[in-house]
């Protein structure tokens, strides 16, 4: 066995890296502080969340608010934006000084890679991309669950022997918590000695996106093989919806939607309230991304297409036929609504 | 150049997802019965080592880990263009997390010899972590850069430069050789074999090493060098859906439809009024 640098009888209480970009907590940071505090009470142990950045102190408060009984604070200039050298430093220290029992980070692309870098550093386990997590009853062990191979199985994996048990937590599984700012909390400030010789990586050029993305959204549109790569009328549909485009692996590996847009056990799993899935076939590995939808809307014009079984209202319909006048339809209804609210 | 640019490709062999099937009873997977490839996301890397070395010259190792037969894959890579192959191959290693196959896989490559670059893919399709390439540089002590979908070499520099996607955007880094690099899955279009080469590769030897031959720990690779384990399965829960058909001319379908989205666009603007 491959031992790390401390034993679970030295370790204790809960800790979250909290992902920022420009000064501002990711939606995942905050669903980890949600399910964070549940996992903590559980366990009779303290919430601790770990920001990591130039000037990050002010989300200490966030972080209080919606579930931390700690936050540590590591600012350095170096430390932004995100590189895994700096970032990964930060952390292990950190971690050997707290030595905390469960360490989650939001399985996001940066926080995959520092935790898949942090777990060797450490030399522990890491569950990768948990859709839910769970303690067992009899240990107290985090049991992290991962969609197995096809998203029909959820494997449980734990780590006995090793700490922090880490894990990875897919964004969108759990809602974000209710702020209560009247909550109080503890700030601490970590220490931060880097130096240019730390900072291997130089980020030349960067640029972020804003906006809802998949994830988050509300209302989402899914195109799958049936599109034919048309997205046109889907976009027409999610413009009248104001709802965000999702599409299917298949769609993706054709080149119809970006990577971002891909829901599914391989692209991104989502909650909105209203998910429309128009000419998707339904593989399970599709479907356990609209699992959590309140609702679900399918069309395809294959009468024995799976995804039936996973809606709540189908149509079999060539979606090319049915769009058309459900865009006039929607577009109609909104116009009147309109003219009612005046 | 005045240096030989050696790049080591991780090629993962994994049974085709769609042809995976749960056991009903044992919640297991079936792999026996589906067909293997290489992982996709890893022919992809394999294609950025192949046009880095179109460019810049240099020669590309092939790493996998697994039973022998996966030795085909191994010859496929060949005749794209890779110039050797090994094959790491022991039931000890079996078993293994992501913690002791990247160590497992770090030894494999201190064993191949100095090295520029390792090009992995940016995870497997059945194991879907991705913690294997970081978990590679970390034991091997050289940076790394995932998720990349464009690499190219600074000019009279011995640096990569590389364009990488993070959560909500994309950034140009550079990096000193040597890196571990993850490339992004569909980031190029792989090409196919070199029909000149099929010949050669068919033949050409695939080096295989047990446990002994590399420099490991017995107590770190496998089942025994890995922290995590499989506490235990249960099937996905399936929520109950109306699966309610929607009926009549096309006209009225699409009407039902729009009565059934409807409160959810008034509920989304009533929302959008509470600012």
């Amino acid at each position: 066995m491959i031992p790390s640098h401390y034993s679970p009888e030295e370790a204790r209480g809960i800790w979250l890296y909290l992902e920022q970009e420009d000064g501002r907590l990711l939606p995942v940071a905050r669903e980890l502080l949600g399910k964070g505090r549940q996992l903590a009470d559980s366990l009779g142990v303290p919430l601790t969340g770990l920001v990591a950045g130039k000037s990050v102190a002010h989300l200490a408060a966030e972080a209080i608010a919606d579930g931390a009984d700690e936050v540590i604070v590591a600012e350095h200039p170096l430390l932004e934006p995100y590189t895994t050298d700096t970032h990964t430093k930060a952390v292990t220290e950190a971690v050997l000084g707290g030595k905390p029992d469960i360490l989650l980070i939001g399985a996001t692309t940066n926080g995959r890679d520092l935790a898949g870098r942090l777990a060797v550093r450490l030399r522990t386990g890491l569950t990768a991309d948990c859709t839910d997590m769970t303690l067992d009853p009899g240990t107290g062990l985090l049991l992290g669950q991962v969609v197995g191979f096809g998203g029909g199985v959820v494997a449980s994996i734990k780590c006995e022997r090793h700490r922090p048990q880490m894990a990875t937590v897919r964004p969108g599984v759990f809602p974000l918590p209710v702020a209560s700012p009247s909550r109080r909390g503890g700030v601490k400030q970590l220490p931060v000695t880097l130096s240019e010789q730390d900072l291997r990586i130089k980020v030349l050029e960067r640029e972020s996106r804003r906006g809802a993305g998949i994830t988050s959204a509300e209302l989402l549109v899914i195109g799958g093989r049936g599109t034919r790569g048309d997205f046109s009328l889907l976009r027409q549909l999610a413009d009248a919806l104001g709802a965000e485009v999702g599409a299917t692996r298949v769609a993706v590996d054709n080149g119809w939607a970006d990577h971002e847009q891909q829901v599914g056990q391989t692209g991104f799993i989502t909650r909105p309230k209203l998910a429309i899935v128009l000419g998707a076939s339904g593989a399970l590995q599709f479907t356990v991304g609209i699992a959590d939808a309140e609702t679900v809307v399918a069309v395809n014009a294959d009468e024995e297409a799976p995804v039936f079984e996973a809606a709540d209202y189908y149509s079999v319909d060539d979606l090319f036929q049915l769009l058309p006048p459900l865009i006039r339809e929607i577009q109609s209804n909104r116009g009147k609504a309109l003219v009612g609210q005046r | 150049m005045n240096r030989s640019l050696h790049t080591i490709v991780c090629l993962k062999v994994v049974p085709k997802p769609e042809e995976v099937r749960i056991d009903p009873e044992s919640l297991t997977l079936d792999r026996a019965h589906a067909r293997s490839e290489i992982n996709p996301s890893d022919m992809n890397a394999l294609e950025s080592a192949l046009a880095l070395k179109d460019r810049y010259g240099g020669t590309i190792s092939l790493l996998a880990m697994g039973p022998t037969l996966f030795e085909p894959f191994l010859r496929v890579a060949l005749a794209m263009g890779a110039d050797c192959a090994y094959l790491l191959s022991d039931r000890a290693f079996g078993g293994a997390d992501t913690l002791a196959t990247s160590y497992t896989l770090a030894a494999g490559i201190r064993k191949i010899g100095p090295f520029d670059l390792v090009l992995c893919g940016e995870e497997s399709s059945d194991g879907a972590t991705g913690q294997v390439p970081p978990g590679i540089a970390e034991w091997l002590g050289v940076t790394q850069v995932t998720y990349a979908t464009e690499l190219s070499l600074l000019s009279g520099r011995w640096w990569l430069r590389a364009r990488r996607d993070f959560s909500s955007g994309h950034e140009i880094v550079t990096t000193p050789l040597p890196a571990v690099v993850s490339l992004r899955s569909r980031c190029n279009e792989p090409r196919f074999m070199d029909m000149d080469r099929r010949a050669w590769a068919r033949t050409g030897s695939v080096t295989v090493w047990s446990a002994q031959d590399l420099d490991v720990d017995p107590e770190m690779i496998g089942l025994s060098g890995s922290a995590t384990v499989v506490a235990g399965t249960q099937e996905a829960s399936k929520r109950d859906r109306r699966r309610e058909a929607l009926k009549g001319s096309i006209d009225e379908r699409a009407h039902a439809l729009a009565e059934i989205i409807r409160p959810y666009i008034d509920g989304q603007r009533a929302a959008a009024q509470q600012f």
